[in-house]
């Protein structure tokens, strides 16, 4: 369906999935192009000769578990507001506490953990610039950490979506 | 919170749109009747901005997004990179050829503390198959003197799409 499908990853077979076959179709061929007419989902029951129901209810269902984040888009970075990723350096002990009060933000929409040194990594997307600096220094006033402030400069590739390679079973 | 509505191109109605949108088409029979609903234009209305929007490459796709991790794709590394900036752009376009990176972006460094200047993403089921991934790009294209570091991630504390518009009004 598109050149991102095509590329065939390489990756090791999915065993340990209980998902029936249209449910991986759901998933995995509108990653781009979900239809753009007045009843999409209708579109997609028709395409796999299936009921309108089924399709709902699948991806009512793959929301609610998380597998599926959302039915939306994905905007090119920096079209909006002002975005950041950020890194903070934190001892141990207070890591929870801190990624807690991080992610107290809403406009803080990835928190993880990382391996390193700097081992708590989060990207902030705020309504503009003022807003982002705000947070940042609050933050940094807050727990006192070594942070880093890594924008991006330039997007050689960016979440085109993911080939899930499933298991042919 | 519209105060980036003039260098974008977008115009009230696209951010709106946007606002209601961001956090996911609502899972109903016709969901862009929806949305226009809420916003007071025509169905049709919102179909074309989006296929606009797609077409102007504010979106870079439209459709389901889906969660690495609970797909069973356990490990995601930051794999971070220290690049001569001259050399940068060529690296990131030949990394971002490899269908195991999601993400490949040019950071600014931090000196002294960070010294690493492009970022890619891989996500894969296990730590060494990630692991294998990254050797085997970094001997086809002779960078074993390239220094970089892998950031496995350990837990994760959140992760949603972005509130690029905070809209008090619009149920998202």
């Amino acid at each position: 369906m598109t050149k991102a499908l095509d590329k065939n990853i390489e990756y090791g077979e999915f065993n340990d999935q209980p998902y029936t076959s249209l449910e991986k179709v759901l998933m995995n061929d509108f990653q781009h192009d979900f239809p753009l007419s007045s009843q999409p989902f209708h579109e997609i029951a028709d395409r796999y000769r299936v009921d309108v129901s089924q399709v709902l209810n699948i991806y009512e269902r793959l929301i609610a578990e998380g597998a599926i984040s959302r039915i939306g888009p994905v905007i090119k970075p920096n079209t909006i507001g002002a975005s950041l990723l950020a890194a903070l350096l934190v001892p141990e002990e207070k890591l929870n506490e801190i990624a807690e009060m991080v992610n107290s933000y809403p406009e803080v929409n990835h928190n993880y953990e990382r391996e390193h040194k700097f081992n708590l990594w989060f990207v902030i997307t705020a309504a503009d610039e003022k807003r982002l600096e705000i947070i940042l220094s609050e933050i940094k006033e807050k727990t006192g950490c070594q942070l880093l402030r890594l924008p991006l400069e330039e997007a050689f590739h960016i979440d085109l979506g993911f080939n899930l390679k499933w298991n042919q079973h | 919170m519209e105060s980036a509505l003039n260098n974008n191109g977008l115009d009230y109605i696209e951010h709106q749109l946007i606002a209601s949108i961001q956090n996911g088409l609502p899972i109903a029979d016709r969901p862009y009747a929806e949305i226009s609903d809420q916003l007071g234009i025509s169905e049709a209305e919102v179909i074309n901005r989006i296929s606009s929007l797609i077409e102007r490459g504010l979106f870079k796709r439209f459709g389901v997004v889906v969660r690495h991790h609970e797909l069973g794709y356990r490990e995601n590394a930051m794999v971070v990179w220290d690049i001569a900036d001259d050399q940068v752009q060529a690296v990131g376009n030949q990394i971002k050829s490899y269908p195991f990176i999601t993400l490949c972006y040019r950071r600014p460094r931090q000196l002294p503390e960070w010294r690493y200047n492009l970022f890619c993403m891989i996500h894969g089921k296990s730590r060494n198959e990630v692991t294998l991934l990254l050797e085997e790009m970094i001997s086809e294209n002779d960078w074993c003197d390239v220094p970089y570091e892998v950031l496995f991630s350990k837990r994760r504390f959140k992760q949603c799409a972005a509130n690029y518009i905070s809209q008090p009004g619009i149920k998202t």
